[in-house]
This record gives structure tokens, sequence and C-alpha cells, in this order.
């Protein structure tokens, strides 16, 4: 009985996470209350090393370690850069708003921490037992940190809600892994597909397991008919907290979607895809059309964001055309799955935007998301106005914005999968979204302040949000470096 | 039939009985006292599939510490039952063809047909002296390290948040500090006063 050590080095950067989180919950417990701001500085130097590390380890070899558990691969590397790099500035955005509130104690940068911590196995995760661990790791974190504001009755609604829906969609995740094992007789991800390649797996109790599954991705990315915990989760929790759960996990989530669903279970795809199709549909209508009666502009953007989750899967279900040849399979499957990571990078580089000027607007004992709050956004700050027109102009696909290019690709996905109705029906879909986007808009430019204090927030923020709203435009003027990043990162790993 | 089987039939209607009551009884300490029940049966099941660790593991940890705590933290709540079926009956036919559609499609799928004796062959008779206990910790420090250090993560996750969450100094707590309760010298309390002596 003799064990290997398994091959640490495509790991490092989790280990290092893990380490840190470690050593933050350490010094917060006995410098805390000497050095106030200790939990936030070792927290961001976690975020920034932990992102250099998986550039140094990067490469486009493909490599499995943990008894090939665990799967390092371009892909990856990228979406962890993308997560780390959000949470970092997510923190930023946060730190004030949390101290102004009392909840900005070591406490909650260690759940962030293991947030990311849970989304970086979630990304490097090659076995179904490990993808539910990260999936619970990361969850987990999330609850608490709803719940961290325990005086307020909507924040512990909204985290009672998030808990219990929660956790049925891990039962429901769980139920159909156990019957994807028991019609494959393996947890392992690439080998279930070897499996299915090898016509070795019963296919009824498979699709059975498939069905489950699918319903507990949709509800961690927060598609109809799953998707009741987001506007009260989106709105009870504190606005940092949100942008915290509107950002990062959705890029896990989506990598958990390509894992499972293209890595593991390409060959049954055209039962994934039309459960996919219908839900991305529903999601379309029902996002936009209850987000335009929204007064609150948290969640007004929770419904948007359930919109563009949707439009994410419009093109991760695109993914083949029938009868084309294997070379322009491949490449028309890139480019669905392209279009998607895309779509989902670009929707939280706006979102963390959209949000961060919700916390630009608050102050202490005020907390800005109605939408009478965005008012005269222009008098009192011109550029930070700027800002949310370029994000908003930018959700809303209006042309030459970063928005419009990821909706762009993802309809040329559409049509050249021949789902020129759906293509034609989302086209639609978004144009009356664009309604309740514009109309921030014009509060923001057109209508006179309700409240004219002058911003307090500090530099840190609006350096971050100034930047991000720069990084937005720029995507919109050369979205193409963006685009053939997100292709090269998926054609090395599909 | 052998007595393994029948065993295998007794365990297995106690726990369908438990899980259907866990579910129905009105008083949710009856409900708990089920959910006991039905981990018993279930560690009984185990135990028959030869997995002793698991089913020791089910009866002391689910049955003696977190059904124990659970039973305590529901005897604690003062759950209004009244109130929670209020809306019963409003929702029992959603909820009735919700759960109705579930079990039509899993009893098409979990049927004798994929899941009969030809499908799932019985193990090979394990050879004389094997552990299953030394097996799984074989596996769990071997193969599985990676999700068991995970595992242990979340469990730490779990501690922080339950801290984070129902630890803090509320105002008006008598609270003693034990720091300060040690650091007390004689002086702070006792004042010894020089009185000449009186008489009468």
């Amino acid at each position: 009985m003799n064990s290997i050590m398994p091959n640490l080095y495509p790991a490092s950067a989790e280990i290092f996470v893990l380490i840190m989180a470690c050593v933050v919950l350490i010094v917060d417990l006995y410098c805390g209350k000497k050095l106030p701001g200790i939990a936030f500085v070792l927290t961001q130097a976690t975020l920034v090393f932990g992102g250099v590390i998986v550039w140094l380890t990067a490469d486009a070899h493909v490599a499995l370690t943990f008894s090939k558990m665990f799967i390092d691969d371009l892909f990856g590397d990228f979406m962890k850069i993308a997560i780390l790099a959000t949470m970092a500035i997510a923190m930023t955005y946060g730190r004030s708003y949390l101290d102004d509130r009392g909840l900005n104690k070591g406490e909650f940068y260690l759940l962030a921490l293991f947030a990311t911590l849970g989304m970086m196995v979630i990304v490097s995760a090659n076995h179904l037992l490990v993808l539910y661990i990260g999936l619970e790791l990361m969850s987990l974190s999330l609850y608490a940190m709803v719940a961290l504001r325990r005086d307020d009755a909507a924040a512990s609604e909204a985290a009672m809600k998030y808990f219990v829906l929660g956790a049925l969609a891990s039962g429901f995740l769980l139920y159909g892994m156990s019957m994807i094992y028991g019609a494959t007789g393996t947890l392992q991800i690439d080998e279930i597909a070897r499996q299915l390649a090898y016509h070795a797996a019963n296919k009824t109790v498979l699709l059975f397991g498939l069905v489950f599954v699918i319903a507990g991705l949709a509800f961690k990315v927060g598609v109809v008919p799953f998707h009741m915990w987001v506007p009260d989760v989106y709105q009870g929790a504190p606005t940092a907290v949100t942008l915290i759960v509107g950002s990062a996990p959705k890029l896990a989530a989506f990598v958990m979607a390509i894992r499972l669903l293209v890595g593991g279970m390409f060959l049954v795809n055209e039962y994934w895809q039309l459960a996919l199709l219908l839900m991305a549909s529903f999601s379309i209508v029902l996002g936009n059309l209850t987000a335009i009666a929204q007064r609150n502009v948290k969640r007004m953007l929770a419904y948007s964001t359930i919109s563009h989750m949707g439009f994410m899967l419009l093109a991760l279900a695109s993914g083949v055309i029938d009868g084309a040849s294997v070379a322009d399979l491949r490449f028309s499957v890139l480019n669905a799955y392209s279009a998607a990571l895309f779509y989902t990078v670009t929707y939280v580089l706006m979102s963390l935007a959209a949000f961060g000027t919700l916390i630009l607007l608050s102050r202490a004992g005020f907390d800005a998301e109605m939408l009478d709050d965005l008012k005269g956004l222009s008098r009192r700050s011109p550029w930070f106005a700027a800002v949310m027109l370029i994000t908003m102009f930018s959700m809303a696909g209006v042309p030459f914005f970063v928005g419009f290019f990821a909706k762009f690709s993802v309809l040329e996905a559409l049509i050249q999968a021949d789902r020129i109705g759906v293509a034609v029906f989302a086209v639609l879909m978004s144009l009356i979204g664009a309604y309740y986007y514009l109309r921030v808009v014009k509060l923001m430019y057109f209508d006179e302040p309700v409240d004219s204090t002058p911003l307090v927030a500090p530099t840190g923020l609006r350096v971050m949000l100034s930047v991000n709203g720069v990084v937005i435009a720029l995507a919109g003027i050369a979205p193409n470096s963006l685009m053939s990043i997100c292709a090269l990162a998926l054609g090395y790993s599909l | 039939m052998t007595f393994a089987n029948l065993l295998f039939y007794v365990f297995a209607a106690i726990l369908v009985f438990a899980a259907i009551r866990v579910i129905t009884a009105s008083n949710p300490v009856h409900a708990v006292l089920h959910l006991v029940l039905a981990f018993f049966t279930a560690g009984g099941l185990w135990m028959l599939l030869r997995a002793e660790f698991l089913a020791i593991a089910l009866v002391l940890v689910y049955v003696g510490a977190v059904m124990v705590l659970f039973l305590f933290v529901i005897m604690m709540l003062d759950i209004n039952i009244e109130r929670m079926r209020e809306r019963f009956w409003s929702n029992l036919p959603f909820g009735l063809v919700v759960g109705g559609l579930l079990i039509a499609e899993m009893s098409l799928v979990l049927t004798a047909r994929y899941f009969d004796l030809d499908a799932m062959p019985e193990a090979a008779e394990p050879p004389a002296g094997h552990s299953n206990t030394k097996e799984l910790g074989r596996l769990i420090y071997t193969q599985y390290a990676y999700p068991f250090e995970l595992a242990a993560v979340i469990l730490l996750v779990a501690i922080i948040a339950a801290i984070a969450l129902t630890h803090r100094v509320r105002p008006g707590n008598k609270r003693l500090d034990p720091a300060r309760q040690i650091a007390v010298k004689r002086k702070d309390r006792v004042r010894i006063l020089s009185m000449p002596a009186e008489k009468d």
C-alpha cells in the first residue's frame, strides 16, 4: 500500500489562497483590533498574488493531478484570473460601504476568500464530487455573507431564501450526479464522456440524471424557472455583498456548465440544448418584462441578470450544426462557446460597474437603491454619470458599446445553428429591455436631483470605478482582443 | 429467501414508514424522532451491504450527535403549526401536480428495467480478512485526499459563518470578561481604613 505524492504544481494558486485564508484568520484574530485594515490589505494581496501565480503557472498543456480530479488548462487559468480580479474589484468597491455599516470585519474577508477558493475549485474540477464540494464551499460562504447584516429583516429573509433554495438545488444536483454515476459507473468527467462515446452508458438513466443536473445548474446561474431567489437576494443583501453574489459566481457557474455539459456530456447535446434553449427563452421574456415594473435599482438589476444569463445560455445551446464536417463542427462549437464566455465576462464587468455606482451613491446611514436616488446624477458628478451611462448603454446592447458586440456574437452563434426564429425573438426582447436601461440614463441626465449631498466615496472606489468604466468603453472600441482571448482559452481546452 | 433478504425487507419497510412519518407528523418533535428511526434503519441497510464503518458512523454521528442537537433546537423553538398550515390547502393542488409529475417520471426510469439484477450484478464476495474500514481509510487518504481536504475547509467555513452570525457583543449584554476578573487587584475592591479605636 504505497501512495504517490500528487503533483501540487498545477494547484499552486488554490493552495496559496487556502494558506492565505488561514493566515488572514489568525492575523485578524490577534491584530484585528490594533490594525483595523489588515484583513482588507491581506485579502487584496492574496487575490492579486493568486492571480499572478495562476498567470505564472499557466501553459497550453492540460495537466491532471490529485488522481485526475483536478484539471489545469488554459480555460481554467483564464477563468481563475477573471474570478480573482472580479473579487479584488468587488472588495475595493465594498470597503467603505461595509465600514459605514459596521460590517467591515475579518469574517467578511475570510468568507470572501473561501468563496473565491470554492470558485477556483469548481473551475478546476474534473470530478463530480470535487465539483459539488467546490460549489458547496462557494455557496456556504455566500449564504453567510448575505446574512451578515443580522439586524436587518430583509437581509435575514434573503439569506434564508437563498439558503433553503440553494440547499434544494444542491440536492437536485447531487441526485442527478448519483444517477449519472449509476449510468456510467464513474464520477470523473472525462471518463463520463468516454463511456458515452463507447455507448457503454445506460442512456435513459443518464438523461434522467442530466435533467436534475441541469436544474441544479439553472438555479446557480439564476434562470427561469429557478430564478425566484435572485431578486430577493439582490435586494435584501447589503450592496457590497450583492456585488459579489452577482459577479464572480456567474463566472464559476459558467465553467461548471462548460465542464459538465460540454466536457462530460457533449454527446447527448441535443437533449440538454433543448432544455437550455427553453430556459433561456423564458428567462429573457420574464427578466426583461418584469424589470420594467421595478422601482428598486437592485431588483431591476436582478431581473436584468436573469435576462442576461438567458442570453448567455442561448449561446451555450447553439454549439452544433447538423451535417457539418468535423473541422467545421469544432470551429462552430468553439465559436458558440467563446461567444457565451465573452458574454459572461463582459456581463460581469458591467454588473460590477452598476453596483459600484450604487455603492458610490450610498453613504453612512443611507443606501442608494431606488431609481429616484439616481436622479440628476449628471449634475452631482458628471464623470460617474458617464460611467453609469456607458454601463447602461452597454447592458442594453446599444451599438458600439461592448454589450452590443456580446449580444451580436451570441446572435451570430444562434444563426449559425440555424435558430433564426430564436435570434429574432431575442433581439425583440432586448429591445424591450432597452427601455429600462435607458430610463436610468434619462433619470441621470434629464431629471432634477432629489438629493444634492456631495458624494463622499473614498479615492480607491472612485479610481477603481473609473477604471472599470474606461475598460468597458475600451472593450467596446476594440472587442476583438477580448474575444480572441476567450476563443484562445477555450480552444486549448475543448 | 435468505435471512439477509428478510432483514432487508424489514429494514426497508421501517425506513419507508419512518420517512413518510417525518413529513406527515404534525408535531415537529415526532418528525425528528422518526428521522432518527429512518437513519437507524438506513444504518442497518448499510450494515447488510457490508459497509460497517459507514453504518456505525451514521448511527454515531447522525443519530448520536446531529439529531440530538436538532431535537434540542426544535424543542426550544416555539413553532406555531397552525400558522404554518394556513396555506397548505391553497398550495396543495400545485404541489400535487409537480410532485405527481416527478413521481411519474421517476417511476418510468427507476423501475426494474434499468436496475434489475442483470444490469447491477452482485458484487464479488470479498476475500477473508477484508476490512471495509481499512479500504475506506486507504481511499480517503490517497485517491480522495483532495475532496477530503476540501470537505475540511467547508467545515472551517461553517465554523467561521456560525461565529460571525451569532457571536457579537450586544448592548445590555451582562457577559463577564474573565481577563478583567483575573486582573482585579485587592486594592480595586477593598479599602482598608485605619480607624482609631472607639470607646464605648
